[in-house]
C-alpha cells in the first residue's frame, strides 16, 4: 500500500482513539474541574464499564446487538452508582482533602482491579459488535489514464468503528448542551466556581459531588462499552486509558472541557498515527514529551486559565 | 425575628466566636461594628450555616436554623451578599441571578422585580460576572441575595469600594428592605453610613459582642465609637 492510503487507515484508528480518548478524559476532567478531586482510579471505572459489558452482552446472550444496546446502557449506569456511593463512602469522608483524595483513589484503584481478577478473572474476553460491515474505502492515483479512483486491497474499515466515533460525538454533544442549557449544569458550573457561594444559595454541594463522580465515572464507562468490541475487556485495561486521560487533561487545561477535547482529539490522532507507523510505545512517549513541554512552556494548559 | 444565642464557633482548634447574641426584629437593621479579625463575617458565615457551631442556637421566627444542612439555611429566604461579592465569575449576569432564582424556587415575577430595582444589569445580562465593573458586581450580589424574596438579608461590607452613587443605591435598596419588614444584618466599616440607617449597633470584639446600643444613642455619644473603634 503506498503511504497515502495507508495513513488514512492510521488516521481511522487515530480518530477512535480520540473519541473514546475524548470521552474517558471528559469524565476525568469534570471530575478535576467541579470537585478538584484528582481520581486516579478513574481508569478503573473504565475498565469496570468493559467488564460490565462483558457480563451484560453475556447474559442476554440473545443477539449481538441487543446485549450490546443493554450494556451500553447499564454498565455506565452501574458504574456511576459505584462511584457515587464510593464518593459518599470515601471521598466525603476525608472532606476531599486534595493530599488524602489522591491516596483514597489509589485505593480504590486496587480494591477494584483485585475485585475484578477475583471474579472476572486474568482472561481478555471480547465483546460481539453489533454490527460489522466491513467498508472499503477508494483511493485516486494519477496513473498512466490520469485520475483514477481506485479500491486499494486492505484499505477499509468497519461499520462498528464509524460508529463508535458517531457515538462519541452524540455522546459529547449531550453532555456540552447538559452543561450549557440546564439547570443541572448551571448548578455544576457555579459549584465549579465557588463551592461555598453554592452552598450559601441552596445547592446540595455534598449531592453534587456524588453526581459529578458518578458522571465522570459514567462516561469512562461509556468509552470502554464503545472499545470492548474492538479491544476485549481485561482486568488491567484501565492503566493506558488512564495515562492518556492525564496527559489530556493537563495538556488542555485542567478544568477546561473544549480544552479536554482538543487535546483528546490530538493526543488520540497522534497516538493511532504514531502507532501504526511506528509503535504503540514511541507514541507514548511522545505524548509525555508533549506534557513535559507544556508543563514547562504553558502549565496552565493550552485552554486553561492562569491562577491570578 | 432572628436570634442569635450564644453562639461559639471555630475554625479547626482555633476558636472565633466565644458566645455571640443578637436579636433583630423584622423590620431593622442591626449593624455589627468592629476591628478587623474582630468576627464579624465570621458571623454571617454561622448564620448561613457555612461554618458548624459548636454550641449555641440560632433561631428565625422561632424556628431553629443551625440545625439544618447548611444548603437548606438559604431556603428559609436568607439572602447573603458576602464580603467581596462573591459572585460566579464565569457565569453571565442572568445565570447568576437564576442561581439565586433557583434557591427558593421564584420564577420570573421575581427576576423582573430584581432587574427593576437595578435597571443596569438588564443591560449586561449576557456579560460574564467577572468582567463587570466593581459597582454592578456589587448590584449583582445585591440583586442575587433578593433574588430570595428575602426575610433575612445579611450584607457584608456591601459598601467596599464603591462609588458614592453607587453606595446611595445600595443603601436605597437596604432602607425599601427594612421598610418592606425584612430583617437587615449589616457589617459595615463606614460609620457615618451606618447611623443614619442603622436601629441598633452591636459592637464586637474578639469574637465576643460587648455592647448592643440603639443607633440614636451613639448618635448622640459618639464617644463609644472611638472607645471600640478607635475612630
Amino acid at each position: 500500500m503506498d503511504f497515502g492510503p495507508h495513513f488514512l487507515i492510521a488516521s481511522l484508528e487515530g480518530a477512535i482513539t480520540a473519541a473514546i480518548l475524548a470521552l474517558t478524559a471528559m469524565g476525568l476532567s469534570i471530575v478535576f474541574g467541579v470537585m478538584r478531586v484528582v481520581n486516579v482510579a478513574h481508569g478503573e471505572f473504565y475498565m469496570l464499564g468493559a467488564v460490565i459489558a462483558w457480563w451484560v452482552a453475556h447474559l442476554i446472550g440473545i443477539h449481538p446487538a441487543l446485549g450490546f444496546v443493554a450494556a451500553l446502557l447499564l454498565a455506565p449506569l452501574l458504574v456511576g452508582v459505584l462511584a457515587a456511593a464510593a464518593d459518599k463512602l470515601i471521598l466525603q469522608k476525608i472532606g476531599y482533602d486534595p493530599d488524602r483524595t489522591i491516596v483514597g483513589t489509589i485505593g480504590l484503584l486496587y480494591i477494584i482491579q483485585q475485585s475484578t481478577l477475583m471474579t472476572f478473572g486474568p482472561d481478555a474476553r471480547p465483546v460481539q459488535p453489533p454490527f460489522n460491515t466491513r467498508l472499503s474505502i477508494p483511493w485516486f492515483e494519477f496513473g498512466d489514464n490520469g485520475f483514477e479512483i481506485i479500491w486499494p486491497w486492505g484499505l477499509g474499515t468497519t461499520s462498528y468503528k464509524l460508529f463508535v466515533i458517531f457515538a462519541a460525538i452524540v455522546i459529547l454533544t449531550g453532555l456540552w448542551a447538559v452543561m450549557t442549557r440546564t439547570k443541572i449544569g448551571l448548578i455544576m458550573r457555579a459549584t465549579q466556581q465557588d463551592n461555598e457561594m453554592a452552598r450559601a444559595f441552596g445547592v446540595p454541594v455534598e449531592r453534587v459531588y456524588a453526581w459529578v463522580f458518578g458522571l465522570g465515572a459514567a462516561l469512562a464507562a461509556a468509552g470502554a462499552v464503545l472499545v470492548v468490541p474492538i479491544q476485549q475487556a481485561h482486568y488491567l485495561m484501565g492503566g493506558d486509558p488512564l495515562l492518556l486521560s492525564f496527559i489530556v487533561v493537563i495538556i488542555g487545561g485542567l478544568g477546561s472541557l473544549p480544552g479536554t477535547v482538543i487535546a483528546a482529539i490530538f493526543i488520540g490522532m497522534s497516538d493511532g498515527i504514531i502507532s501504526v507507523f511506528f509503535s504503540p510505545t514511541l507514541a507514548k512517549i511522545i505524548a509525555t514529551l508533549v506534557v513535559a513541554m507544556v508543563l514547562v512552556f504553558r502549565p496552565q494548559g493550552l485552554l486553561g486559565k492562569a491562577n491570578p | 425575628m432572628l436570634e442569635v444565642q450564644e453562639i461559639h464557633v471555630a475554625y479547626g482548634q482555633v476558636n472565633v466566636l466565644y458566645g455571640i447574641s443578637l436579636s433583630v426584629k423584622s423590620g431593622e437593621i442591626l449593624c455589627l461594628l468592629g476591628r478587623n479579625g474582630a468576627g464579624k463575617t465570621t458571623i454571617m458565615k454561622s448564620i448561613m450555616g457555612l461554618l458548624p457551631l459548636t454550641s449555641g442556637t440560632i433561631t428565625l421566627n422561632g424556628t431553629a436554623i443551625s440545625t439544618l444542612p447548611a444548603h437548606e439555611i438559604p431556603r428559609m429566604r436568607i439572602g447573603y451578599v458576602p464580603q467581596g461579592r462573591r459572585l460566579f465569575p464565569e457565569l453571565t449576569v442572568s445565570e447568576n441571578i437564576e442561581v439565586g432564582l433557583m434557591t427558593c424556587q421564584e420564577d420570573k415575577a421575581t427576576r423582573d422585580w430584581v432587574l427593576e430595582i437595578f435597571p443596569r444589569l438588564r443591560e449586561r445580562l449576557t456579560q460574564v460576572a467577572g468582567t463587570l465593573s466593581g459597582g454592578e458586581q456589587q448590584m449583582l450580589a445585591t440583586a442575587r441575595a433578593l433574588c430570595l424574596r428575602p426575610q433575612v438579608l445579611l450584607l457584608d461590607e456591601p459598601t467596599e469600594g464603591l462609588q458614592p452613587s453607587v453606595i446611595e443605591q445600595i443603601r436605597q435598596v437596604i432602607v425599601r428592605m427594612k421598610q418592606e419588614g425584612v430583617v437587615v444584618l449589616l457589617v459595615e466599616q463606614r460609620v457615618d453610613a451606618i447611623l443614619s440607617i442603622a436601629d441598633q449597633v452591636s459592637f464586637i470584639e474578639n469574637g465576643r459582642n460587648v455592647e448592643t446600643t440603639d443607633a440614636a444613642s451613639l448618635r448622640d455619644d459618639p464617644d463609644k465609637l472611638k472607645r471600640y473603634l478607635g475612630v
